[in-house]
């Protein structure tokens, strides 16, 4: 998030859209309902009518896959009614930058697309610079070649006739949302977004929420109290465990991995280093090389030195271009290029798309380790249904773990807090904390690279620095104070001398000598020489506006709400004095800032004056707004990603739809897709004429092996179910309560029908449309009668930039058992 | 203490139950002191975070001394986001720590078994780590097509995870990269 749960209590307008709060993380909802008790306005936009629904002030239908359409309508509608917030427009975002003469997009395709290797090149969207590397601009926005007049132009097409056909949401409903919630494009004024996997899990998923990041930009809602783009995370620790790079294409801290192509750390550095020609972007990346030296020492100790680059050589590098993510892994175990699997507290029989696929795979393996808290379908999947074990060779090593409050360590929630907690009783049985577990099987591993000398390359194992224990057993607080970053030697910086192995402050003081340590350089200043951040329970909240500076540690340096600088006018006083996020507060002296400046409120994004002085004129000292850009502006056109620089409506890769309202290309063109036999997309087949989705319940939480065995969750919802409108099971035949087959081009699953008044047929392109969803908190392990998981019907294609698999939209039947 | 019949039935019509033994003469002071401190005096207020979604709600657990297991847990009133509130899933962690389905042995499954076999831990760790060296060893890549030094062992591939504390997101990324494993996901993939 950019933001915190607490400050959607501060919004004006809160739009929940691609996510159901009020069942999937209910406490959020004590927040959301404190800002229509102010007087907000709640707007709801979902497929279906759910409990969040029944709270908002507008709710409004959609046809899963369709958000772009939506929101590209309400883009067209703030450009036409001028609501969009110009001095923000003009100061913050690049509204107002020139797009080079090659950029076109004709026909649903933009410049530069490679219709053999399915990608783009992305140069033709490059900007007209001037002489010194700086886009050049038109701030009266008038230019036709200018972002403002290049989005006004792309978006004109979606007007309400055309997006409410091909959303299925009635036009009033659209106009209504759209003025409800463009009313928040004033000074005094903030809008917020709330999403979830209702957005992720698209073949368009990222352009989801860039458009809604459009929007936000043009209404001035980023970097303000209430406002912001609201991620709302689906696991306790996933932000936690995104910030340390336990992802294929990143390390600790959002460093990219390093590519086979970038022999030397200074190759690494010299690609992914941005610079920034103007001299007022902060451009922060240009730390990188601090970072990346610092997270080598913290891996490497002392065997990481200036002569061997650190180590760098030392890490695995991908092939250039080539992914290694979620959708690819269980590609190449179906193909069978897998020989070793750690499933570590992850149930990936269950919770990747197309099941069948992933379940088949797992028998390709020669073994696999499991660690769970309980059994599951994936330790468990040699006698899962339709498996023959006699057949299937897989070595599972089952290890018991503790759960949550068996062991000591920090968690990182959606809003960046990371929270300490504490062990409240020993593990259970023979499980052990899976820090510890880590800790000792390394140890295992260590030491049979030690003893076989002519081992391949075991230097990186061998130079692990890895005393991570007190007493034999793995202690957390010295991996946090690791992460947090300490100095290696004795080190004077201006007139203050730090000793070897003192905590190092926070993240300004790292350095790329090697003097210093840092696991994660964004969590530095958690656990530093004040002690454990992470700790404080200190509820005192001077702000008044819900920031809790003292409880826990947020990151970035306990910035609680981030881009704040934006919260500003560029002589950096508050847009809203009434909700001032921070404040520039200097000695005025002939209309000049005088030296001495400082800001209040929360952690200002960066110390740096502001851009102008309260006479207007410009300051050579200040920062723009968007510091972690490099050229420190919010994006409207975004060339930096793969399927191109502005959002545009494609389908869901199965799609009920056969014509593209606007254009020949129907689909993302760049979408990710496989092609085994596991791999059947079947868009506009008689066969399966009923849009799919699938979601959760407040009662479960994702495959369920943490909650189908708790007694008093399984008792509220026992079995997986289909909803479906009263329309469809008419049409059907099917009775409430009654037992159904639903079948997608991949899988089928059984599942209790459940008929609603909640949901209703779209009318798409003039036709009516069915959709029918269900949780996917099931498997066939336990219980007995619960069901199985509804990914055994989603199809294992993704977004081109981020590789999510399209759960939320595909396509299927559903008749009765039997029939 | 005697009880006669006509005292029975004074109790067993009495509107309360402690009514009807006060009723009978009992002094029920020091029977409902003992009530009192049984329940908060011999555990330990413990806080922590919720297990499930990403809200980050506070949780206190009570923990018997004398067990050292788990009694009860609640929402923690003290903390600025939930104030004490939960829902279903954190309101029902106390079924989390004492769940008789937990996994609690180590177990292995042999090829083309169809059962279960329980392990030491030693013995796992000590035959995982012999199959990774092995795996690695087997089809480590030094150089690319290219001939670039990509030090890549593909063959071995990791998925998880966001139910693991930072501390253990760490060391877990540091060991797989340190085996030269690329194939690392989790949640946040999907």
């Amino acid at each position: 998030m950019t933001n915190h749960w607490i400050d959607i209590g501060n919004s004006d307008c809160v739009l929940m859209m691609g996510s159901n709060p009020a069942e999937n993380h209910p406490v959020s909802f004590r927040w959301v309902m404190k800002a229509k008790d102010n007087g907000g306005t709640l707007i709801h936009v979902d497929p279906r009518y759910t409990r969040t629904s029944t709270k908002a002030d507008i709710y409004a239908p959609l046809r899963p896959g369709t958000d772009i359409a939506f929101l590209g309508g309400m883009i067209k509608y703030i450009i036409e009614n001028k609501k969009y917030f110009l001095d923000y427009v003009t100061n913050y975002t690049n509204g107002s930058y020139i797009v080079g003469e090659k950029y076109s997009f004709k026909d649903g395709l933009f410049s530069g697309f490679n219709a053999e290797k399915r990608a783009y090149d992305a140069t033709t969207w490059a900007y007209e610079m001037d002489e010194k590397g700086v886009p050049k601009k038109d701030l009266s926005l008038q230019d036709p070649r200018c972002v403002f007049q290049i989005m006004k132009d792309h978006y004109s097409r979606y007007d309400l006739e055309t997006v409410s056909s091909i959303t299925g949401t009635p036009k009033d409903d659209l106009l209504k949302v759209y003025q409800a919630y463009s009313a928040t494009g004033v000074p005094d004024k903030a809008g917020t977004i709330m999403y979830a996997m209702g957005w992720c899990q698209h073949s368009v998923g990222v352009q989801n929420i860039r458009t809604m990041s459009i929007i936000q930009a043009m209404l001035g809602n980023m970097g303000i109290a209430g406002g912001g783009v609201n991620a709302m995370r689906g696991e306790s620790n996933v932000q936690g465990s995104t910030d340390a790079g336990l992802l294929f294409h990143i390390l600790p801290g959002y460093n990219p991995t390093p590519t086979a192509a970038l022999a030397t750390l200074a190759d690494y550095n010299k690609k992914n280093t941005p610079s920034a020609k103007d001299p007022l972007s902060a451009n922060w990346w240009q730390n990188r090389p601090k970072y990346m030296v610092s997270m080598l020492k913290a891996f490497y100790g002392d065997a990481a030195k200036p002569e061997n680059d650190f180590g760098y050589s030392w890490l695995p590098k991908p092939d250039e271009g080539k992914p290694y993510s979620w959708l690819d892994l269980f590609d190449a175990m179906y193909k069978k290029q897998i020989k070793g699997f750690f499933a570590w507290g992850m149930n990936p029989a269950c919770s990747g798309a197309n099941s069948n696929k992933t379940r088949e795979s797992l028998s390709n393996l020669d073994w696999m380790v499991n660690v769970n808290v309980f059994d599951n379908e994936t330790a468990s999947f040699w006698k899962g249904p339709g498996m023959k074990p006699e057949k299937i060779k897989t070595e599972v090593f089952f290890l018991p773990c503790a759960m949550f409050l068996e062991k000591e360590g920090s968690i990182s929630n959606s809003g960046r807090w990371a929270q300490w907690r504490y062990k409240a009783q020993e593990p259970v049985g023979e499980c052990k904390p899976d820090g510890d577990i880590v800790y000792e099987l390394f140890v295992h591993i260590r030491d049979l690279y030690k003893k076989d000398k002519k081992a391949k390359f075991a230097d990186p194992i061998l130079n692990l620095k890895w005393d991570y224990a007190t007493d034999k057993k793995f202690d957390p607080h010295l991996v946090a104070k690791t992460i947090n970053g300490y100095w290696t030697q004795d080190t004077t910086v201006g007139d203050k001398t730090y000793k070897k192995g003192e905590q190092v402050g926070a993240f300004a003081m790292l350095k790329d000598d090697g003097s210093t340590a840092c696991g994660n350089w964004i969590y530095c200043q958690s656990y530093n020489q004040d002690g454990n951040n992470m700790a404080r329970r200190d509820k005192s909240d001077p702000s008044g506006i819900g920031l809790y500076p003292k409880w826990s540690w947020a990151w970035p340096v306990n910035r609680r709400i981030i881009y704040n600088r934006a919260s500003v006018d560029p002589t950096g006083k508050p847009w809203n004095p009434k909700r001032a996020l921070v404040e520039y507060v200097a000695e005025v002296k002939d209309g000049k800032y005088m030296p001495g400046g400082t800001w209040k409120g929360d952690v200002p994004d960066g110390p740096w004056p502001p851009l102008k002085n309260p006479d207007g004129s410009a300051r050579e000292d200040g920062k723009l707004a968007f510091i972690m850009k490099s050229d420190g502006y919010a994006s409207l056109f975004g060339p930096g990603l793969k399927d191109g620089p502005l959002p545009e409506h494609y389908e869901p890769i199965e799609c009920p739809v056969k014509k593209h309202p606007f254009g020949a290309q129907l689909n993302n063109p760049v979408a990710v897709m496989f092609k085994t036999d596991k791999d059947i997309i079947n868009s506009c087949d008689p066969r399966f004429p009923y849009i799919g989705t699938t979601y959760r319940v407040t009662e479960h939480w994702q495959t369920g092996v943490l909650t189908r065995y708790v007694p008093w969750l399984l008792e509220a919802e026992p079995q997986v179910f289909v909803e479906m409108s009263e329309q469809l099971a008419a049409l059907r035949g099917i009775s409430n309560g009654e037992k159904v087959i639903v079948e997608s081009p991949r899988g089928s699953l059984e599942a209790v029908a459940m008929v609603t008044k909640r949901l209703k047929p779209f009318t798409i392109q003039g036709d009516e449309v069915h959709m029918v969803g269900l949780p996917w908190h099931f498997g066939w392990l336990y219980p007995k009668d619960g069901g199985e998981s509804a990914n055994l019907l989603t199809p294992a294609v993704g977004d081109p930039n981020t590789r999510i698999p399209e759960s939320k939209a595909f396509m299927v039947n559903v008749r009765k058992k039997g029939a | 203490m005697k009880l006669t019949r006509r005292d029975f039935f004074k109790v067993s019509s009495a509107a309360t139950a402690g009514l009807a033994l006060t009723g009978m003469g009992l002094d029920l002071s020091s029977v409902k002191a003992y009530a009192w401190e049984l329940r908060i005096k011999d555990t330990k207020e413990t806080p922590t975070i919720c297990c499930y979604c990403a809200v980050g709600c506070g949780i206190l657990c009570h923990t018997d001394k004398k067990s050292g297991k788990v009694i009860y847990t609640e929402g923690d009133a003290d903390h600025p986001i939930n104030g004490g509130t939960l829902c279903a899933k954190g309101a029902s962690v106390y079924q989390l720590a004492r769940n008789d389905k937990r996994a609690t042995q180590v177990l292995y499954r042999a090829p083309n078994s169809d059962k279960w076999q329980v392990k030491k831990w030693d013995w796992a760790l000590a035959e995982i780590a012999k199959r990774v060296k092995k795996t690695r060893d087997a089809a480590f890549v030094e150089k690319n097509e290219q001939g670039q030094v990509v030090n890549r062992c593909q063959d071995i591939a990791s998925v998880g995870s966001a139910a693991l504390d930072n501390e253990e997101c760490w060391i877990y990324q540091a060991m797989l990269r340190a085996l030269g494993i690329v194939y690392i996901e989790h949640q946040a993939r999907i």
